[in-house]
């Protein structure tokens, strides 16, 4: 057991980060931010740079022009994108690569409905997929030949977070149809195949909660070092030193729950990383901001970025209240405690 | 990044799970918490099982008594002896959790030969002397006198809150050797024998009313120079390594126990209906979680301090050990609190296991550092905030 990232996945989170630096400076987020058209803050030609990089195709295999990589690889990346604010829906079009044709190259943008609710940039995306929560599976739908978002009945509303553009969408369409490879279940991807989606999409949301909630504690820390007040910096009072140190807490709590599950990949580990995360950026970005004083409260910081994208991430691919009860079943799941009656507690 | 466990851990897994089917029905029974002899006889013949099938001292070095296996092991030993309902530490905590691996640490090789290896047979228990009645956070204030008269130091104050310390032999004992405002720079970390003349134990009464802990005063007890643990006037530094013990382990076999209780819980909610309470199964939910995540920290760091022992280091839990105490022992209160909620009327009976669970989790965001404490450790040493007030 050696649970820390290996020499190669360092490396990995490195040239993510320099990547994103580059590509996606504090600049560009607070241009997509101001942009007039929301369409406009889905930046296409890096959305193909990272196709070209792999940022979609990381885990299909090398036959398949992939890397060949696991789900812990991806969630190193994901944490960056979080971390990163970057724009997009990158979870669907991450787990499509593969399913649908263009997506690993990053010239397919692909959106998803999980049920009547939000969905997410829906006027820039070439495919969406449709989730039927009754029956469990996955369909997809194609927006771009000429029926445009119209198909969804949906309804533009003034997204809370600017860079993520929303549609109000009050019932699933008719019309969508198998993707490619399924035909399970009468229309959509089906069974085993649709609940692993559904989890990796759960667990990659996860990993973006927690590259946010990494990133509010640093922005708090810095900001408690920098700011002076009664002749010292804040962060030599404990009222505020007490706020980052639970904001530790929570990151790290997440950041081994989120790892852990990217190992095992199961049900009851993702949900929790879920919960963790969900929590860690939430609260993270409130503290962060209540840090900032009234500065916390302008539009021109940052730090309101962070909280409304963590609402909006917790709303998407894994309800809490789903998650919460998914981890109390688990719990009269556990076969008995008396001795003989083996099973590993945690495994 | 792994979770994997090689072949030979899965054999020594099997091995202990054999081991602790066949010896845990053979076991009698747990004598009554206010009968400290029992208790210490019930806890020491315990540890003397284990130690006689090898299973004592797993991760401590050789030449401490130990079998030098990398801690990733003791996890096993702990998942499988919480799994199997075995007995805790009890009354060998201090001296199996805290003044054992700090001897290891920080002892001469003939005050590991002398300390550590009846500690393994379980014939010596231990207590520990930190706290005074004004010197509890403030931990470098204390102002328990050593002074040199020949070969021995002689100790004169108080020490509270100290666990064991009726049926201890030892007890770890931290002084001040240096000028009355040395501070920091001015405490020593001794060996008390705790039936040397001058030595007097008086119990006090917990809120759970029961004697879990002491008082211990000192009037001009005599320490050989001999039985002092690292340097005089270094005590600070050796305590910091206890404490990283306590913080940063000690705990861990708990949180396994602790999964195990909200296990049985929820099998009590389903059996008197609270169960039908969204709000509450969705708390237990949200519990799970926080163990499933707290003993995931453990592996973690468990993992890194495997890498500094391969890498030379000493293997003492850095300062994320704070983490993990700070959110443990909040867990802790808050899963017993849920068991309240199960029970309903049933947690106003005292004699209900959970309830004593629940007053005893009281002590958990005081002992071992404060919860404010861990929160001050984590903002200066590990965010680098500058020190606080």
């Amino acid at each position: 057991m050696d649970f820390r990232p290996s020499h190669d996945q360092r490396a990995l989170i490195a040239g993510m980060r320099t990547l994103l630096s580059a590509r996606f400076p504090r600049e560009k987020l607070r241009e997509a931010v101001d942009a007039e058209v929301p369409e406009t803050t889905l930046d296409r030609s890096l959305w193909r740079e990272l196709g070209t990089c792999g940022f979609f195709s990381l885990r299909l295999a090398e036959k398949d022009g992939g890397a060949g990589l696991g789900l812990p690889e991806s969630v190193f990346l994901f944490e960056e994108a979080g971390r990163h604010l970057l724009p997009g829906p990158l979870v669907a079009t991450h787990l499509a690569a593969g399913l649908i044709p263009g997506v690993a190259e990053g010239e397919t943008v692909v959106t998803a409905l999980e049920g009547p609710g939000m969905v997410e940039h829906l006027a820039i995306a070439d495919v969406v997929l449709v989730l039927d929560g009754d029956r469990g599976c996955l369909g997809v739908l194609e927006v771009t030949d000429g029926h445009g978002p119209s198909v969804l009945a949906g309804r533009p509303v003034r997204s809370v977070d600017p860079t993520t553009p929303l549609h109000h969408v009050v019932s699933t369409p008719e019309g969508a149809r198998a993707l490619p490879g399924a035909g399970v279940g009468g229309g959509g991807l089906a069974g085993d195949d649709a609940a692993r989606l559904l989890r990796e999409a759960a667990l990659l949301t996860a990993a973006q909660q927690l590259g946010s909630a990494g990133r509010t504690l640093d922005m708090a820390v810095s900001h408690a070092k920098n700011r002076r007040q009664f002749g010292r910096p804040i962060g030599a009072f404990q009222a505020v030193q007490h706020l980052c140190a639970q904001m530790l807490a929570r990151t790290e709590l997440a950041r081994v729950s989120v790892y852990a599950a990217s190992l095992t990949a199961t049900e009851i580990d993702i949900a929790g990383a879920r919960l963790l995360a969900d929590e860690a950026a939430v609260r993270n970005a409130r503290d962060c901001l209540q840090l900032h004083g009234g500065m916390g409260f302008t539009w021109e910081a940052d730090v309101h970025l962070h909280l409304k994208r963590a609402w909006l991430r917790r709303a998407q691919w894994r309800p809490t209240e789903d998650a919460e009860e998914s981890l109390a079943r688990a719990l009269l799941a556990t076969p008995g405690e008396s001795p003989g009656e083996n099973r590993e507690p945690f495994e | 990044m792994d979770l994997d466990r090689t072949a030979e851990e899965e054999e020594f897994r099997r091995g202990l799970r054999a081991w602790l089917d066949a010896t845990l029905p053979e076991l009698p029974p747990k004598p009554s918490p206010d009968d400290w002899p029992a208790r210490r006889a019930y806890d020491c013949a315990w540890q003397r099982a284990l130690y006689d099938a090898g299973y004592a001292g797993l991760h401590w070095p050789a030449d401490s008594g130990g079998r030098g296996a990398l801690p990733g092991k003791h996890l096993i030993f702990l998942e499988e002896t919480e799994r199997a309902g075995a007995p805790y530490v009890g009354a060998n905590f201090v001296g199996l959790l805290h003044a054992g691996p700090t001897i290891a640490t920080e002892g001469t090789a003939a005050q590991r030969a002398r300390w550590l290896p009846p500690i393994l047979r379980g014939e010596e228990v231990w207590c520990q002397g930190f706290s005074e009645p004004d010197a509890g956070s403030d931990l470098a204030s204390l102002r328990t006198r050593a002074v040199r008269d020949g070969d021995a130091y002689v100790v004169t104050g108080s020490k509270i809150w100290t666990s064991h310390a009726e049926v201890a032999d030892w007890c770890e004992l931290l002084v001040r050797t240096g000028p009355p405002d040395s501070g920091r720079r001015g405490l020593t970390w001794l060996a008390l024998r705790m039936d040397a003349p001058g030595v007097t134990v008086r119990p006090l009464r917990t809120l759970a009313g029961s004697a879990e802990f002491a008082e211990v005063f000192l009037d001009g007890a005599r320490v050989p120079l001999s039985h002092r643990v690292g340097a005089e006037n270094d005590g600070w530094r050796v305590t910091m390594v206890t404490l990283s013990y306590e913080r940063g382990t000690a705990f861990a076999g708990e949180v396994v126990a602790c999964r195990r209780t909200l296990v049985r819980l929820a099998r009590a909610a389903r059996e008197n209906g609270r169960w039908d309470d969204p709000a509450l199964r969705r708390r237990l939910g949200r519990l799970n979680a926080e163990f499933g995540a707290l003993w995931r920290l453990v592996q973690w760091n468990t993992s890194e301090a495997e890498a500094a022992l391969r890498a030379g280091g000493d293997g003492v839990p850095g300062v994320g050990a704070s983490v993990f105490k700070l959110r443990y022992s909040h867990a802790r209160q808050e899963l017993y609190d849920a068991a309240a909620d199960v029970l309903g009327p049933l947690s106003l009976d005292a004699d209900h296991e959970w309830t004593t669970g629940r007053l005893t989790s009281l002590a958990y965001t005081i002992a071992a550092g404060t919860s404010q404490i861990q929160r001050n450790i984590i903002a200066e040493r590990v965010l680098g905030l500058p020190k606080g007030r």
